[in-house]
């Protein structure tokens, strides 16, 4: 199938050459390019393509994998660093089929295996406004970074050709799919869930190569040291205790009166969801609730000792937000009572806010980034496992047991990051 | 030589409450701002988290957020006969250093003044004859009823707890009756009471008070003010003023403006940023920027359109002076304005003892207390009392902080076993009943350029001098002697007053209530500021905060200096920029 496509991209790239580059103009129209803009915002592409620091769009950030660092590319449109050079036809290739203009793979940091899903006419209008962009000189040129060894990945991954193993096994291009049987709203949901916002890089769990398990698709997976949590529609470890508007409310200003965002998910909402259209949230939002969840293990309520221990520790050191009842305060301070993050199976999110603290991201809803001090300093493993043990198991919540080892080494891995 | 920056539309002078609020208006408008402070920029969760925010010796004793004598001071003395000498540890008060000001350590306490404190002057003239002999108290060239709309939009920015005593003209029962009439409710509801502060309550009702609920910023409940910035309810936890708030819920410039504003295209902070001095064109009537050192040294001038002076209250004052801006106030002649009327504040209290009454004084907020209003101001007959003015008794409940308190008997040892006994036996079960007195201001109170001292820039410091006079003792007197009476009510097994008595002392901490030096009026003869806080030699040139105050009143500050920001803010956006020039023809 792969290589009947690429037979027929072959073709099309043949007419293109006969036909010149300057046979058609690009669409350059108020509405392309804000479809375009809405597209690129859904597709948080500032977040991964910009260095701390950087011009926006200019890469250079360096992603982490499970794998090692790799480092984003400038998707300005300068000529020489960035992808100014680049024809259309190359820039959905890489899109859709993950290569780039000489026919090399691209890793999936770079999430082609949702961006194939999208229209060819979505991916031009990507393209068309990526283009209205001021071009940024980078230092590295994307053509550089895009060298057949990449030197931060390990062996034998840092191999691109390697690559051509990965697609084969877990990448199937193919433009989405609506589904007949459901709603246009439905349909928009999942097209851009399961495209251009990718949800599943972070929410679908991975097989030890990367690849999407899909069988489990939306229902949590550990990122990098984060616990990205179930976002189908499981009522106790999942959005299923969410309204459709709370789900936009949380995509739309960063809180609800269940959470808010914080880690990871605090770039999204501020770069990327923040900025979609409420039609577009809510779609995502009636997909997800669509989306089928997975009932986690709530594992064995903790010893007594310990979770005697752990309510004295919230009572000294969270209660003061979090309050007593572990009712939080709605839209400042999340409610830790029925909170499926803290519910979830992996613990991850939760010994690492605990330890590093946490900010919600500011918006323009939602000014105030209220934020949680680190207690790395100030509560020992024993102390942040016991609390951890209570808050996921008071309240109504239930949750499996964490272990003062699990918080060590969550300690051990926070500091090789920044020693990294 | 400075080096010149580009020209912004204004340029704030220090970022406290005042600089923030005009921050907000002023982008709003569609200018171009920039604010200088010298000290550094602090935030709820990286600078007083909740994990270390009540660290009382790092905060209050090692002084972590106030302003460091070794790098800015001034000098003091009680009157012109003295040789004043350079303060070198904080004393009497507490300036900040850093981003939100003396926002982020105060108690809270909001007021609005009594409409007849606008216009004490000519009020007290009326009812009572002519003023003590050097007493130079004015009205203040605008009213109450002008600014309670501002007094509103302070309130409700920093969603202040309390309970409405007058609204719009209607007594309500629970509130002050005395307050000036409000057009609508506080945006909160009062805090939940401690057991002192109710026992006060009981006592005053039984001798003719009318106690009520002070109003407060720390928040009784969460709170999201008008530009969408939401407050944690408080946790009583007792540390306000001092520290800073680790719960987002004690109002201050950055849990109420800083987050909208810090977002805006139009607004850039800079910090770590000194401003030296204003610079000027007397002959335009312009100021044409300030001139600023940042921490490498390095000298630049930022010129701007508009500058306003929102530093702390005498460090306005005293730039002015480093500017060569103004007439400088001669105490002998009675001639010039700038530095004219330095006033502070009276404050005595009563210390109630029990036997069986517990207290739990660490269940505490900046501005938890019950009030009574009948001796402030002119809320009371003062014929034959032999002065004029007045203040709150209060019963606060603001804290139990182990270092700062230990309340003791009279005749109590000042150390060893018997004083640990006496703190041991007295700390639960002690209240204590404050007074809050007015300072009319007077001749001989005034800021000037020190002769000899200087500061890290080689800048003369500024020199107080200041006393409290007959006015200020026989008025704090009095209402120490009404506060002991509510004591006896109160029924304690002893009570002990603590009058004010002596010279001022500038060592010992008593408020950060500093006022005058840069005073607003009707005309340039007797003020520096007219009743837009514009001044009157510069038109683009503003003075905000409490320095503008012509004498200081038997209320906390912070109300007032809010609610004047806002009316001066108004005036610049829908009057000034519409037409350049002074707004009050001299």
């Amino acid at each position: 199938m792969n290589i009947f496509r690429y037979g027929a991209l072959a073709a099309m790239a043949f007419s293109a050459g006969i036909a010149g580059t300057a046979a058609y103009a690009a669409d350059t129209s108020y509405a392309q390019l804000q479809r375009g803009k809405s597209l690129v915002d859904a597709g948080d592409c500032v977040s991964c393509h910009t260095v701390d620091g950087g011009k926006p769009f200019a890469g250079g950030r360096p992603i982490e994998t499970p794998f090692g660092l790799i480092y984003s590319p400038n998707i300005t449109p300068d000529r020489e660093t960035g992808i100014g050079a680049w024809s259309d036809e190359e820039f959905y290739n890489a899109m859709h089929f993950g290569t780039d203009p000489k026919g090399a793979r691209l890793y999936p940091a770079f999430p082609y295996p949702y961006y194939s899903k999208l229209t060819r006419s979505d991916v031009d209008a990507i393209r068309q406004y990526l283009n209205t962009l001021p071009p940024v000189r980078s230092a590295i040129a994307v053509s550089a970074n895009n060298a057949h060894r990449v030197s931060g990945l390990i062996w034998p991954l840092n191999y691109r050709f390697f690559m051509r193993g990965w697609d084969w096994l877990f990448f199937d291009p193919g433009e989405f799919r609506p589904n007949p049987k459901k709603s246009a709203e439905w349909n928009r949901g999942a097209y851009l869930v399961e495209g251009a916002a990718h949800c599943g890089a972070c929410h679908t769990p991975k097989n030890t190569l990367g690849g999407d398990e899909n069988s489990h698709l939306l229902q949590g997976a550990n990122i990098q040291n984060w616990f990205a949590p179930q976002i189908a529609n499981d009522v106790r470890s999942g959005v299923g205790s969410w309204s459709t508007d709370d789900i936009v409310e949380y995509l739309k200003t960063g809180r609800n009166k269940f959470s808010g965002a914080t880690g990871p998910m605090a770039e999204v909402v501020g770069n990327s969801t923040s900025k979609l259209p409420d039609s577009d949230l809510h779609a995502i939002a009636v997909y997800l609730k669509d989306t089928p969840g997975a009932a986690v293990d709530a594992g064995s309520k903790p010893e007594q000792k310990i979770f005697a221990s752990g309510k004295a520790i919230f009572a000294d050191s969270c209660a003061g937000c979090h309050q007593a009842n572990g009712q939080g305060v709605p839209q400042m301070f999340p409610p830790l009572a029925h909170n499926a993050n803290v519910q979830s199976s992996d613990p991850a999110t939760t010994i690492r806010v605990i330890l590093e603290g946490a900010q919600t991201v500011p918006t323009s809803a939602r000014p105030t980034a209220s934020s949680m001090p680190a207690y790395n300093w100030k509560l020992s493993d024993d102390q942040i496992a016991a609390v951890a043990n209570f808050v996921r198991n008071s309240w109504g919540n239930s949750a499996p047991a964490v272990s003062a080892s699990q918080v060590a080494e969550m300690r051990r891995q926070l500091q090789a990051n920044i020693a990294q | 030589m400075a080096r010149k920056l580009p020209a912004v539309d204004v340029v704030l002078v220090g970022f406290g409450w005042t600089a923030a609020i005009l921050g907000q208006e002023l982008t709003d408008a569609g200018l171009n701002v920039v604010a200088l402070e010298r000290g550094g920029w602090r935030d709820t969760s990286t600078d007083f988290g909740v994990t270390f925010a009540q660290d009382e010796l790092r905060y209050y004793w090692r002084r972590a957020l106030f302003e460091e004598p070794a790098r800015e001071t001034l000098t003091f003395r009680n009157d012109q006969s003295q040789t004043a000498l350079p303060m070198r540890h904080l004393g009497s008060f507490l300036p900040a250093t850093g981003v939100g000001g003396a926002g982020i350590h105060w108690n809270g306490q909001n007021w609005r003044f009594l409409p007849s404190d606008f216009v004490a002057k000519s009020h007290n003239t009326q009812r009572y004859g002519s003023l003590p002999d050097g007493m130079t108290i004015q009205d203040w060239g605008v009213t109450y009823e002008e600014l309670e709309p501002y007094y509103d939009r302070f309130e409700y920015i920093c969603g202040i707890s309390g309970k409405a005593g007058n609204l719009n003209g209607k007594i309500q029962a629970g509130g002050n009756p005395f307050e000036g009439p409000r057009k609508r409710e506080y945006p909160n509801p009062p805090m939940e009471m401690a057991y002192a502060p109710t026992l006060f309550a009981q006592a005053a009702t039984e001798t003719g008070h009318v106690p009520f609920p002070c109003p407060s910023a720390n928040m009784s409940r969460a709170y999201t003010n008008p530009l969408g910035v939401t407050l944690g309810p408080c946790t009583y936890c007792g540390f306000c003023e001092k520290f800073g708030c680790g719960n987002y819920s004690k109002s201050s410039p950055q849990t109420t403006i800083l987050p909208v504003l810090m977002r805006k295209k139009n607004f850039e902070l800079r910090t770590e940023c000194e401003v030296l001095s204003v610079k000027h064109d007397m002959a335009a009537k312009r100021a044409t920027g300030v001139i600023y050192v940042d921490t490498q040294g390095e000298e630049w001038e930022q010129p701007a359109e508009i500058v306003v002076l929102c530093a702390f209250a005498q460090h306005n004052p005293w730039l002015m002076m480093l500017s060569g801006i103004g007439q400088r106030y001669n105490p002998q002649t009675g001639e010039g304005t700038l530095g004219k009327n330095y006033a502070y504040q009276i404050v005595s209290s009563v210390d109630v003892f029990f036997d069986d009454k517990i207290m739990n004084p660490f269940v505490g907020a900046g501005a938890l207390g019950i009030g009574v209003d009948e001796y402030n101001g002119d809320n009371f007959d003062h014929a034959g009392l032999g002065f004029i003015g007045g203040g709150y008794l209060a019963c606060w409940q603001t804290n139990g902080r182990p270092i700062e308190t230990h309340p003791v008997p009279k005749g109590t040892p000042k150390w060893g076993a018997k004083w640990k006994q006496a703190v041991a036996k007295n700390y639960l079960t002690t209240a204590t009943i404050a007074t809050h007195g007015a300072v009319m201001s007077h001749r001989g109170n005034y800021l000037d350029l020190d002769p000899t001292y200087h500061d890290v820039h080689g800048r003369p410091l500024l020199r107080l001098t200041f006393d409290y006079t007959d006015n200020e003792h026989k008025m704090s007197d009095y209402l120490t002697d009404r506060a002991a009476e509510i004591a006896k009510a109160m029924k304690p097994r002893e009570f002990h007053a603590k009058k004010r008595e002596g010279h001022y002392s500038i060592v010992p901490y008593q408020t950060t209530h500093n006022t005058g030096g840069a005073i607003m009026g009707t005309d340039p003869k007797s003020s520096v500021v007219n009743r837009y806080l514009q001044t009157w030699d510069l038109h683009n040139l503003f003075v905000m905060g409490s320095c503008v105050f012509p004498q200081n009143p038997g209320y906390n500050p912070t109300g007032t200096v809010g609610a004047l920001t806002y009316w001066a803010a108004d005036a610049i956006k829908n009057k000034y920029l519409k037409n350049p020039g002074a707004l009050v023809q001299a």
